[in-house]
């Protein structure tokens, strides 16, 4: 499979990074590259292979349901979790409006 | 004084500042002054030098009081800023998280100042730890401290973790942390004529490492010797309640049962790694590697690992479909760079902020794994390459019935210079190529130091293990070390 422009202007969409008709050029045959290469994936056998999700054996733990067990993840650090907003007025994150 | 005291590593230093020979506020300030003058190889991004010294002063505190000083004791190292400091920049070498300024502290860096040590500062990297030369880097190229013999063109000092392999290379930190995805700490440590382990997949925290492949990503020490890397590693690692795949399990004593007798040990030799375009002095080392385990008392066989060639392709789906999502954080809302074209709406500003704050490789890798996972083309490349990568990892299993232990070269070149392989990504990409299987089965794996080419570069022999297994790793590193007796160091031109 390869790709057109087309495809990769939807992609950009899709990703939310805005490209110049001449980085779509460029990237076009950057991609297409990367894409062919990686296409040999289809010659390996895989019957019966169930796809990887852990890498390590290993548990999924949960947390206890305690509110604030740790300090630094739990809630009340409004100011913190403010401190580098490009904008953060009134206590929350500002955004251009987004609501006619 | 201060120069002698920056030739030291981890373990002269801490084991200097205990025995009362120097006090930590001199080793800070030798090495801060290093720093200081070694700012052409653009191996930092900021410095924190009263970091460091108020660290040493707190461990010269506790050792007029008689207090233990930890396992890192006196020890200035150098951060690689992919990790969250509390208030001092971190950017992950991106304009995007320019200025961010974490209010909280990233687990390992934690542990390793809980543990004595103090921090140098950030150090330059791959952009999002994305690349393999250290030059897609908002803030320059990092040099590496070493060039061809003859020669003042500059060097990569390989990548991600490429300030950190210079820094530690070039004498102006004892050790520094690196992160390994496919690689970022093995391939530049091989560059730069240094060690470094990337342990199990769990052994370290990844709270507080910015992402680039979760399923991955893996931080690990960068030292120019073996004991050094396994004193940091020890201080770095341990359980994490706070990462969710962080491994429940007691962190075993590697310094202390460090040995360099490798009887009873069978090593493997991959007969798939003797690949086509593998450097003739990368295969001289790899022979040499082997002969130096067998005088260890190590027995070595021939075995298989017949997915190999499809590790690499499979990485290359995998970190970009996990890095498209990871990097969906940036946006321009909570933290970072911000950029609202006049009278734009919310998605505009998501599309030029994105834009504005990421490198071309980052934009690259972060479109490819949108479109490996786009609806229509996730069975076809994404789900194909979880079952490469589980075959992969089935590859190492069944090696462990003939063997304990993979000796393998780090790399298939020695460091080339930079600016060499940059309209070409897929070339970029085979640097990693004996890196990433041990990375995409989650295994533990070393980079030690072998030898010199006739260019005068440092090459690398990699170690990889069993899971859990670092200290049969780190034991056929000392092996290593011990035999090849690498004590070359680059030529200050900086």
């Amino acid at each position: 499979m390869s790709v057109d422009k087309a495809t990769v202007a939807k992609i950009s969409q899709l990703a939310r990074i805005k490209m110049t008709d001449e980085e779509l050029d460029r990237m076009v045959p950057e991609l297409n590259g990367i894409l062919t290469w990686v296409e040999q994936l289809g010659e390996v056998d895989v019957t019966g292979i169930e796809p990887m999700s852990a890498v390590i054996p290993n548990t999924l733990r949960l947390r206890d349901d305690v509110i604030d067990a740790d300090p630094k993840t739990g809630g009340g650090r409004r100011d913190d979790v403010l401190a580098n907003a490009p904008a953060a007025e009134h206590g929350f994150f500002g955004v251009p409006k987004v609501i006619e | 004084m201060s120069e002698e005291l920056t030739k030291l590593g981890v373990k002269a230093i801490r084991d200097g500042v205990a025995g009362g020979d120097f006090t930590a506020r001199e080793v800070a300030e030798s090495f801060n002054a290093a720093v200081a003058e070694a700012a052409k190889l653009n191996a930092f991004i900021v410095t924190t030098p009263d970091h460091a010294l108020a660290a040493a002063d707190a461990t010269d505190a506790r050792r007029a009081k008689g207090e233990e000083l930890g396992a890192m004791g006196g020890v200035p190292i150098g951060m690689k800023d992919l990790f969250a400091t509390h208030g001092v920049q971190t950017t992950a070498a991106s304009h995007i998280l320019e200025g961010f300024k974490p209010q909280y502290e990233s687990t390992v860096s934690q542990n390793l100042w809980d543990a004595g040590a103090g921090m140098l500062g950030k150090l330059n990297l791959d952009q999002f730890a994305m690349g393999s030369s250290n030059e897609t880097s908002y803030f320059g190229n990092v040099a590496s401290p070493w060039r061809k013999a003859g020669s003042n063109q500059p060097m990569s000092p390989g990548g991600s973790s490429g300030g950190s392999s210079s820094a530690v290379s070039a004498r102006i930190a004892p050790a520094a942390t690196g992160t390994d995805t496919g690689g970022s700490i093995r391939q530049p440590a091989a560059f730069a004529g240094i060690c470094g382990i990337k342990p199990t997949y769990g052994r370290c925290s990844r709270w507080g490492v910015v992402a680039f492949a979760s399923s991955l990503d893996q931080a690990g020490p960068m030292a120019r010797s073996v004991e050094d890397c396994a004193i940091m590693l020890g201080a770095m690692a341990g359980f994490d309640p706070k990462d969710a795949t962080s491994l429940q399990m007691e962190v075993p004593d590697w310094e202390g049962a460090l040995s360099a007798d490798l009887k009873g040990k069978t090593v493997g030799i991959p007969r798939e790694y003797r690949m086509e375009g593998t450097d003739e002095a990368i295969l001289d080392s790899w022979e040499q590697g082997k002969a130096w385990l067998k005088d260890a008392g190590a027995q070595i066989v021939d075995i298989s690992l017949p997915h190999t060639k499809y590790a690499l392709p499979a990485y290359y789906i995998i970190a970009p479909a996990e890095a498209s999502s990871n990097l969906a954080r940036y946006d321009g809302v909570r933290y970072g760079l911000r950029d609202l074209p006049e009278g734009a709406g919310l998605q505009d500003m998501y599309a030029a902020t994105r834009e504005a704050g990421f490198g071309d490789e980052v934009k690259r890798r972060i479109l490819i794994g949108t479109y490996v996972l786009s609806a229509g083309f996730y069975d076809a490349y994404y789900n194909q390459a979880q079952k490469v990568r589980a075959l992969v990892a089935r590859d190492f299993e069944q090696a462990w019935a003939q063997c304990d232990l993979i000796l393998a070269p780090t790399t298939p070149t020695a460091s080339f210079p930079l600016g060499s392989l940059n309209d070409d990504p897929l070339t970029m990409y085979l640097n990693d190529v004996f890196a990433v299987p041990a990375s995409l089965a989650g295994l533990p794996a070393m980079s030690v130091p072998a030898m010199l080419n006739e260019d005068g570069l440092p090459l690398g022999l990699q170690l990889v293990g069993k899971a859990f297994d670092e200290q049969t790793v780190l034991d056929a590193g000392l092996a290593i070390q011990q035999r090849a007796g690498f004590d070359h160091a680059p030529e200050k031109w900086w």
